[in-house]
């Protein structure tokens, strides 16, 4: 259709940006055509954002060169790259929900009439613009009015409209259901049927399958591959991504516990679920025994954790412990219960920062026996001792602010805050994203030693390996569905990454062990 | 060790800008140090220092809890002035003391509540939730004194303005006592752990099991407690309530003698006793303007120009802009700091072309 030889539309190569040191992007390859619909995959850190912040000229890059249609550009910012016809839609629609749709549209280059704003001018276009895309709505209403599916078709609608000829949605879908999908997916076939150049960053591989004609796969920050959607199995692309050759996948390192099958479950959830966060599952956890929650970014994964901690609470099914069910209101009936939650994002959701290390640790101890009963000054300093000592957290002393210590080190410091409330059922998520290699072999063999201490534990992780060492059963899941629950010789990493591969069926339910 | 010598130089500008504020009371006005008794009653300048102070220096009290929490309270002036106007008018009414005190210092609590309950509740932001109050509360004081000055006669009343306990002035009386109260409520529970806690990281706080809501709530309401306290003091002083003008524009004084002191806007660690340093440092001024015979057009300005000093004196940005110290102990920790800032500022600005 288009003449082999005219330079592609955009040709990005050898793009390389560090970020203190760290190589966000190393020498990573793009080519978008065209009229072709481009998913750029990876898990995280992979360096997705990371090149399309620099191909809007949100970072500047270190090395490389960006061409568009063959002519090199250096985009210094958002709208430098705009004007190179380079539009972008973020997942969280950054319009401006007080204002009319039009004047969304129409925003900083409104239709002028005698030095004012001609807003039938700029309604009339609008409408136009918007028929285009099958969306007849009140361009004079608030956007905030319509729904997030209809305001992303706003955002692309403004994009395009301002000219755009290639076009970055990234993550669009996260907050859509399956009609709005849809719709989004008409519009973007349109937009292809135009010749515009679409990258699509998703985490939903069905999604992928569907409408995109290309992948590019990065992980840690390197080009793994591209290749046409058509000539690439699930298998595989979950391969690339992960980053296992599934021939060489690592068998499980340590037998894991016995677990007396006959023993009441600790935790029962039963038909637990959440609209638009993960679908209705099952799923029963027994003392001394380790679940791991294995799934893409985006499965549904870290929402399962919450739900199971009562950050969210979930809107369907029961939960029960020691066969009575509860009401998991919030972390705090979660804490009261014998739960304990080490989140993924341990900055924002686990430590306090400016608090030293002995009030991190001692901070949920503290705050399940109430303010009116304060841990004496010297306890505490026991307390913090004797888990500085017991994890090895690597500290000058108990005083420091925590936030000067390094991941590894703050993250056992937050295992040491649940350990101090001698909690019977653990979630970790993620507990070994981001530290050293030194201080991820401990933490994974203080997690085989909690569980032959008789606690449960709930761990997502995407380290495959990490999950299959550890778990007794695994849990797989898939666009937030738990789709398999695999135990004894079923743990390992090809059943994993085939569960996760799995082409979209009805969500089965788990089979009880 | 290490702790009390950064505590230290972490106090000097303030403990520092007093004391100057003070020895150049004292050059202006060679008596300012001088203290008399007189009736039972101590007087001098310095007394007087500490008895104008009160208002402030209660509000500051609660200010530096609801500003730990990384909130602010607009509202404690507007609390004043309602707390006075109920003191005022029930006294004027015929009601006996203990009602009055009982129903006032109710008000203020009360007050506290409905901003705690926007802001840990409702999530409204504290800036603006507490906005409500402070425009809305001066209303309120109006209705109830039904737009006069209401005046009253009780020596009982009177006494919390101008009376003294043990020749020390009750109001000064009143300040460290809910000094004493809040230092111990927040230091001997884990309660001041949580209200850092909170500042710090709501989110990580309530994953952890605190009870962010209730610890909000509580700052407001201790918050609207001393602001409470603060306007039955002006109105006794001043034997009448004076809705319109009674602890107007105080809430600004108060947050600022909080930031003064060092606590900061972020919320986090706070101290108390460094807040009630900051407010007299903000009184020490005003009376010294006033003792000096300046024209009062001055006052702002010097008030400015000294509060300009002592923030500076305090930012971190200014310490990495000041020369390298000269002794080789100190040296290593402020190059150590730059070191550390440098990278991270640079990535910041990086991020933000």
């Amino acid at each position: 259709m288009t003449n082999p030889h005219a330079p592609p539309l955009l040709a990005i190569r050898g793009l390389s940006k560090a970020f203190l040191g760290v190589q966000a992007l190393d020498g990573v390859d793009f080519t978008l055509r065209h009229g072709e619909i481009h998913a750029l995959l990876g898990e995280n850190g992979a360096g997705k954002s990371t090149l399309i912040k620099t191909l809007t000229g949100v970072y500047q890059r270190d090395g490389g060169t960006i061409a568009l249609n063959g002519a090199e550009i250096a985009p210094r910012s958002v709208e430098d790259a705009q004007r190179l016809n380079i539009g972008t839609v973020y997942q969280e629609v950054n319009l401006l929900p007080n204002l009319s749709v039009a004047e969304n549209l129409f925003l900083g280059r409104q239709p002028m009439r005698f030095g004012l704003v001609d807003r039938a001018a700029m309604r009339r276009r609008a409408r136009a613009i918007l028929d285009g895309y099958g969306l007849s709505i009140d361009v004079a209403a608030p956007l905030q009015r319509f729904s997030v599916a209809t305001q992303q078709i706003v955002a692309i609608a403004r994009a395009v409209d301002m000219s755009a000829k290639v076009l970055i949605l990234d993550e669009p879908t996260a907050s859509l259901d399956a009609q709005e999908v849809a719709v989004l997916f008409d519009v973007m076939r349109g937009l292809k049927a135009r010749g515009i150049g679409i990258v699509f960053v998703t985490h939903f591989l069905d999604q992928v399958y569907a409408v995109c004609d290309r992948i590019t796969v990065l992980r840690n920050g390197r080009l793994v591959g591209e290749r046409r959607t058509a000539d690439l199995p699930r298998l595989d692309l979950v391969a690339m991504m992960l980053g296992r050759e599934l021939e060489a996948a690592a068998h499980r390192l340590a037998q894991p516990t016995e677990v007396d099958e006959s023993a009441p479950p600790l935790l029962r959830f039963q038909g637990v679920g959440k609209a638009r966060s993960v679908a209705p599952f099952d799923l029963d956890i027994r003392p001394g025994e380790v679940v791991g929650l294995a799934g893409l970014l985006g499965s549904g994964r870290t929402e399962t954790a919450r739900l199971a901690f009562g950050v969210d609470r979930a809107d369907s099914g029961t939960i029960t412990v020691d066969g009575a069910p509860v009401a998991l209101r919030g972390p705090r009936e979660a804490i009261r219960l014998g739960f304990g939650y080490c989140p993924e994002d341990r900055k924002k959701e686990g430590i306090v920062g400016e608090l030293s290390v002995r009030e991190n640790i001692i901070l949920a101890l503290q705050a399940r026996q109430g303010w009116l009963n304060p841990i004496p000054r010297r306890r505490q300093e026991e307390i913090a001792d004797r888990f500085i000592r017991l994890l090895d957290i690597r500290t000058p002393d108990a005083e420091r602010p925590i936030q000067l210590l390094s991941g590894g080190n703050q993250q056992k410091a937050l295992l040491a805050r649940w350990l101090a409330t001698e909690p019977r059922f653990l979630i970790l998520d993620e507990p070994t994203r981001g530290i050293d290699v030194g201080a991820h072999a401990e933490i994974i063999r203080l997690i085989e030693r909690l569980c032959a201490d008789g606690m449960a534990l709930l761990v997502v992780s995407s380290e495959l390996e990490e999950i299959v060492a550890y778990s007794r059963r695994v849990v797989v899941l898939r666009d937030r569905h738990h789709v398999a629950a695999l135990t004894g010789e079923d743990v390992c990493v090809e059943r994993i990454v085939a569960a996760i591969a799995s082409e979209s069926s009805p969500p089965v339910a788990e089979a009880r062990p | 060790m290490t702790l009390s010598s950064s505590a230290l130089r972490r106090n000097l500008p303030q403990c520092g800008a007093l004391i100057a504020v003070l020895l150049a009371n004292w050059l202006l006005f060679p008596d300012f140090f001088s203290i008399r008794v007189q009736d039972g009653r101590l007087f001098g300048s310095l007394i007087d220092v500490m008895n104008r102070g009160a208002p402030v220096a209660l509000l500051a009290i609660g200010m530096t809890m609801v500003i730990a929490t990384r909130g602010v309270d607009l509202s404690v002036g507007a609390v004043m002035a309602i707390s006075g106007a109920i003191a005022a008018t029930m006294t004027q009414a015929g009601w006996s003391l203990p009602p009055v005190l009982l129903v006032s210092l109710g008000a203020g609590l009360l007050c506290g509540l409905w901003n705690g309950v926007l802001v840990a509740v409702l999530r409204i932001q504290p800036i603006i939730a507490t906005l409500i109050l402070m425009v809305a509360g001066r209303g309120i004081a109006q209705l109830i004194t039904e737009g006069q000055i209401v005046t009253f006669v009780s020596p009982g009343l009177a006494a919390i303005g101008s009376g003294a306990v043990l020749t020390v002035p009750t109001p000064v009386v009143l300040t460290a006592a809910t000094l004493a109260v809040t230092a111990l409520l927040v230091r001997a529970t884990a309660l001041g752990l949580m209200i850092e806690s909170v500042g710090v990281n709501r989110l990580s706080s309530a994953y952890a099991g605190v009870n962010t809501p209730v610890i909000l709530i509580a700052v407001y309401v201790w918050c609207g407690l001393c602001a409470a306290v603060a306007g039955l003091i002006v109105t006794a002083d001043i034997r009448g309530a004076d809705a319109n003008n009674a602890g107007l524009w105080l809430e600004l004084d108060a947050i600022l003698a909080v930031v003064v002191g060092g606590t900061s806007l972020l919320g986090g660690r706070f101290g108390l006793l460094m807040s009630i340093v900051g407010a007299a440092i903000i009184q020490a001024m005003n009376t010294g303007i006033l003792l000096s015979g300046f024209k009062p057009e001055f006052n702002l300005i010097v008030k400015a120009a000294v509060l300009m000093v002592v923030l500076l004196a305090q930012s971190p940005a200014l310490s990495l802009l000041l020369p390298r110290p000269r002794s080789p102990a100190n040296a290593l920790p402020i190059a150590a700091k730059v070191t550390s800032n440098a990278p991270g500022k640079a990535h910041k600005e990086g991020s933000a072309q």
